[in-house]
């Protein structure tokens, strides 16, 4: 149990995303960097699907109520447990009453800090994830009281584990992408723009997109397509020629036309690009490069981690 | 046509229309895949299904042959049959603050402009937007009205308006450019009930006038 003493920015609690429902226009939400939520959870032996508090774009501090363990993954920021300071990717040991801070720093957007054992809140529509604008769960407020499961195993097994993250989390990232079925509505010079040019984030985003500012990409059709269903990496290039990148509460169909999609192993080095600083590069990639990249990542953070004390 | 939307989706487009009987064909064949195990789930549109599966399990030249598969299984049989709802609506006044401007520029009276509107019955052709929010086809070709200029920031919850060559409901309060004829007291989107949406792609609607 983790009582909420102070939070800027955005937090919520997200899992994995909401399934089923983009047919009926929910978005799939869930948490913006996949990598750093799942690995938050097998830190501590969750189950794949726990909720974990997802923070952005501020600070959150809180005390626990109970003796626990606490992990915090992600890029940007930095936690404070009691007198000590943690880097991200570690788990820690969190006596009762201790006062846990989770402070920004640069390089990131996004902190996901998980509890052994997951937390509980009410399942809607078989997800834990919020999804503010549809009125689907709420953003966490000072003086909530977040209740947890009960812990995979002894909380002193959890302890003081580390992660090594196999996402090259960066500054200047390369983003891998696969071309759209839209991608001959752009003019080829259009296309090279995309793929030789640098692009920054615009601090207008937040979960829905990112909009992205640099050399306008030039269509060679102007009209908008008949609208279908998108999903989140898709690459969607509207009048003004800037890319947005539809991300975890993006609406799960669009009219403008897609130039490509981001990878899924690229999503969390694009959810952590930092606004007016990361500069971004698009790389083509196969949709089978792309599944294999994925499958070497994700398997490293889907399968449960090793006991490191027994 | 299939072609890959990303490493996850793959995007089934089976025509280039809006188009009745053509998304017909949507509705059947995204119904029919969703009862395979490779998929997570699909997003059907006008003429197109989108399809999510789990590259951890499946690769994209597996998901494409089983589509392929299905489509070549896809016949007559296998569309659903729609549901048929009657909406109540009360037009104009405080509950369709357009109808009045859009009969004048339509050149027709309001009177006629309810009749033209619910007249018809209506597909579900797809979801999307907010939550709930059903894109209904199609009107009748005198009501055909681009959208506003300037969008509204604020549309209520239920209300009933038209763009294009489409007519929708609003689900939840939300920003909206579409003109409005009136309003239904019909909730279509409740997250926390058993059934969180009135309508579902594929439905047929018909409006009914309280006034």
């Amino acid at each position: 149990m983790l009582e909420l003493l102070e939070i800027t920015g955005i937090a919520t609690l997200q899992d994995s995303g909401r399934r089923g429902f983009n047919k009926f226009g929910v978005p799939t939400s869930g948490a913006m960097d996949w990598y750093a939520y799942q690995a938050a959870n097998s830190l501590l032996n969750n189950p794949a699907n726990s909720a974990v508090i997802e923070l952005g774009l501020g600070e959150i501090t809180f005390h626990s109520l109970r003796n626990t363990v606490l992990a915090v993954t992600g890029a940007g920021y930095e936690v404070e447990n009691y007198i000590w300071t943690f880097p991200l990717w570690t788990s820690f040991y969190v006596r009762a009453g201790w006062t846990v801070r989770v402070k920004k720093t640069s390089g990131g957007n996004w902190a996901y800090i998980a509890i052994a054992g997951g937390f509980d809140s009410p399942v809607i529509m078989n997800s834990r994830s919020a999804y503010l604008r549809g009125g689907i769960g709420s953003a966490l407020k000072t003086g909530d009281v977040l209740q947890s499961f009960p812990p995979a195993s002894d909380l002193l097994k959890l302890a003081a584990r580390d992660h090594t993250p196999l996402i090259p989390y960066s500054q200047t990232p390369t983003i891998d992408v696969i071309p759209a079925r839209q991608a001959d509505w752009f003019m080829l010079e259009g296309i090279r723009t995309f793929y030789e040019s640098e692009y920054t984030l615009s601090p207008s985003f937040d979960r829905m997109g990112y909009r992205l500012q640099g050399m306008p990409i030039q269509k060679a059709i102007t009209q908008e397509l008949i609208s279908e269903g998108m999903t989140m990496g898709s690459i969607q290039i509207p009048t003004d020629g800037q890319p947005i990148v539809m991300m975890a509460d993006a609406p799960t169909t669009g009219g403008y036309p897609k130039i490509a999609s981001v990878s899924r192993a690229s999503l969390p080095l694009l959810a952590q690009c930092e606004a007016g600083v990361s500069r971004i590069r698009f790389k083509e990639t196969t949709v089978e490069e792309a599944q294999s990249t994925y499958s070497v990542i994700a398997r490293r953070v889907l399968s449960p981690t090793k006991q490191s004390q027994d | 046509m299939l072609k890959p939307l990303g490493d996850s989706s793959i995007l089934i487009q089976l025509g280039d229309a809006i188009d009745l009987a053509l998304n017909a064909r949507v509705h059947a064949l995204s119904a029919f895949l969703q009862t395979s195990p490779a998929v997570i789930e699909t997003v059907p549109a006008y003429c197109t299904v989108l399809v999510h599966y789990d590259p951890l399990t499946t690769t994209y030249s597996q998901i494409k042959n089983l589509i392929e598969e299905k489509i070549s299984l896809l016949d007559d049989s296998t569309h659903r049959p729609s549901r048929r709802l009657e909406i109540p609506v009360l037009y104009g006044g405080a509950s369709g603050p357009d109808l009045e401007p859009v009969a004048t520029t339509l050149a027709l009276s309001p009177s006629e402009l309810i009749r033209l509107h619910s007249e018809r019955e209506y597909t579900v052709y797809m979801m999307g937007f907010t939550p709930g929010f059903p894109y209904l086809g199609i009107l009748n070709e005198k009501l055909t009205m681009p959208r506003m200029s300037t969008p509204r920031t604020r549309v209520p919850a239920g209300s009933v308006a038209i763009a294009g060559s489409q007519t929708g409901i609003y689900p939840v309060d939300s920003p909206g450019g579409w003109h409005i004829l009136g309003h239904t007291p019909l909730k279509l989107f409740d997250p926390t009930s058993e059934t969180p949406f009135l309508f579902a792609p594929g439905d047929i609607v018909k409006f009914i006038p309280a006034n």
